[in-house]
């Protein structure tokens, strides 16, 4: 079923398009990964859908509501949780408080307590984040602050997770690990948007893919489909349709 | 009266009215670190304070009744410059929205004049003029009074960021807007409340400093102004520097009030003592450019 759906939705920055009509749905259970080159409007569509950039047409449906540019602060409480590109963590806090702040949509509805739980089923997730409860969030490395700002987003209890190039920066050790934990999350009910460059991994954990070029869909498909097609291996895996 | 009676009542007179530097300063750094913004209105809220508590007495209403609800009042002008002057401007001009608040200054100062005249005012002393004796100097109780407040006002300050999750979820929209719009926070909310925070300190800062110095409805500006220093001397968005910074203000222009006119031999006179302070203020922003607790800024990646 599908539980995020776009309908040509346009979105511009200072005139300049770009997205020009991009139409994509995201299945409950799944991870669906957006794949495309730098510029391509992968992050423009996530931000669309959180509120955070204005679509300029079209309409994003969620969960059979239309969320169409609602205020970024309350798409969290629908249900929708976005870990941005780069992370943006808040560094001079501590890994708790980031925590504890992921959780700030729901904390008029429910008690300490329950924080309390779920503060401590993510840091059952992410067991390095219980050990640095207590330091600052810059201190952390790469792979860290990596799972903290998952962390955070998953302290909001959300439905669907918006992944930002989760992998960039990170050591491939790191990477895989980062891979891993989304796969899990996708397993214990928690679906799946998933922006990637590193489009072997993400396919290697995803149910279905897009491709993106300039602000349009060109390719869509299961990640079989993906990984077989020779656009995307030439294009994306780095391999030589000619010599295969 | 002896030179360390002397001391004792410089040092009392430079704490008092710098811890209110201060607390002007420590408003400003709240707006500043949740907007951007340099609230040059900051000052107004202090002279707000004091004169709208005086008109209220002079009405009949009782001292403490007069203070609470000045400061009440002081909070609501506060909710309403953001409402009026900020949220409407784009977040995005940050120049606009400082240039919004010097216009807003000139109409609460123009206001304050309207209403209650050029003459300066004065509040009834909150506990009697009998000097409390510390060794053999006599310190005037009000200025007990004004570092009390100062220093419970910080202290109020420094736990509601440290302690409650609101205080976190507006540091957060200070450390970076979308990030914390992305874990539900209201970024309006935030904003408004910062002006509400930073008028309540202000407003109780000019309430009690009125009995001492008496308030005028040009004042503000000084305040600001001082403040302003205050803050950037400690370490902009610091709110413990801008304090630390309100203090060292005070201290050198009570200081140099009082004996930079006998040590150069009347060379220097004393009516220099904020000159001084200044050069002070500049020396050390030379000599460290970050403010006394400020950090380098790192540099963006
Ligand atoms: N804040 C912005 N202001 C102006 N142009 C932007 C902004 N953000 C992105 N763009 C432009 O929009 C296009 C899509 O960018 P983006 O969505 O960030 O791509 P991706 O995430 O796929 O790398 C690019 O051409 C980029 O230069
Ligand atoms: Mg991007």
């Amino acid at each position: 079923m599908s539980l995020l759906e776009l309908s040509s939705v346009t979105a511009a920055y200072e005139g300049l398009l770009a997205l020009k009509g991009i139409s994509l749905h995201a299945n409950e259970g799944e991870i669906t990964a957006l794949l495309g080159a730098n510029g391509a409007g992968k992050s423009t569509t996530l931000n669309v859908i959180c509120g955070l950039v204005t679509a300029q047409s079209g309409r994003v449906c969620f969960a059979g509501e239309d969320i169409t540019n609602i205020r970024a602060d309350q798409v969290v409480g629908k249900g929708l949780t976005q870990v941005p590109e780069g992370r943006l963590l808040f560094g001079e806090l501590t890994v708790q408080d980031n925590l504890l702040l992921g959780a700030y949509s729901r904390m008029s509805r429910r008690s300490r307590q329950q924080i309390q739980q779920d503060l401590e089923e993510v840091c059952e997730l992410f067991p390095v984040l219980a050990e640095a409860a207590h330091r600052r969030a810059d201190t952390l490395s790469g792979g860290q602050q990596q799972m903290l700002a998952i962390g955070r987003a998953m302290m909001s209890a959300p439905r669907m997770l918006l992944l930002d190039e989760p992998s960039v920066g990170l050591a491939p050790k790191a990477a895989n690990e980062v891979f891993a934990k989304i796969k899990a999350l996708c397993q214990r009910g928690t679906s799946i948007l998933l922006v990637e460059q590193n489009v072997a991994a993400a396919l290697k954990i995803a149910d279905r893919g897009y491709v993106l070029e300039v602000g349009q869909i060109v390719l869509e498909g299961t990640a079989e489909e993906l990984l077989a097609n020779r656009d995307v291996q030439r294009a994306y895996l780095g391999k030589d349709y000619e010599e295969v | 009266m002896s030179l360390t009676d002397q001391l004792v009542q410089y040092l009392v007179t430079g704490v008092s009215i710098g811890v209110v530097y201060g607390v002007v300063g420590l408003g400003l750094t709240i707006i500043y670190n949740a907007t951007g913004i340099i609230n040059f209105a900051q000052g107004e809220f202090v002279m707000l304070g004091g004169m709208g508590a005086v008109a209220l007495v002079n009405v009949g209403l009782p001292l403490p009744v007069a203070v609470a609800v000045a400061v009440a009042v002081v909070t609501g002008v506060g909710l309403a410059v953001e409402r009026l002057a900020i949220r409407p401007l784009p977040a995005t001009s940050i120049m606009t929205l400082i240039i919004a608040t010097i216009g807003v200054s000139l109409v609460l100062k123009g206001g304050a004049k309207l209403l209650w005249g050029r003459e300066a005012v004065i509040l009834p002393p909150f506990s009697g003029t009998q000097p409390v004796r510390i060794g053999t100097a006599g310190i005037d109780p009000q200025r007990l009074w004004v570092m009390a407040v100062a220093v419970l006002s910080v202290i109020g300050v420094q736990s509601f960021f440290r302690y409650t999750l609101t205080g976190k979820a507006m540091q957060a929209c200070a450390i970076n807007r979308a990030a914390a719009q992305l874990v539900g926070i209201n970024i309006n909310r935030m904003v408004s409340l910062s002006f509400a925070l930073s008028a309540v300190v202000a407003a109780l800062a000019g309430v009690v400093l009125t009995p001492v110095t008496m308030m005028r409805y040009s004042q503000g500006t000084t305040f600001t102004l001082t403040g302003f220093l205050a803050a950037v001397v400690g370490g902009l968005g610091n709110s413990l520097g801008a304090v630390v910074g309100g203090i060292m203000l005070g201290l050198l222009e009570s200081l140099a009030g009082g004996f930079i006119d006998p040590l150069t031999g009347g060379m220097v006179s004393s009516g220099y003592n904020k000159a001084i302070a200044l050069a002070v203020a500049l020396l050390i922003l030379w000599l460290r450019p970050q403010g006394l607790l400020g950090r380098q800024k790192k540099e963006a990646l």
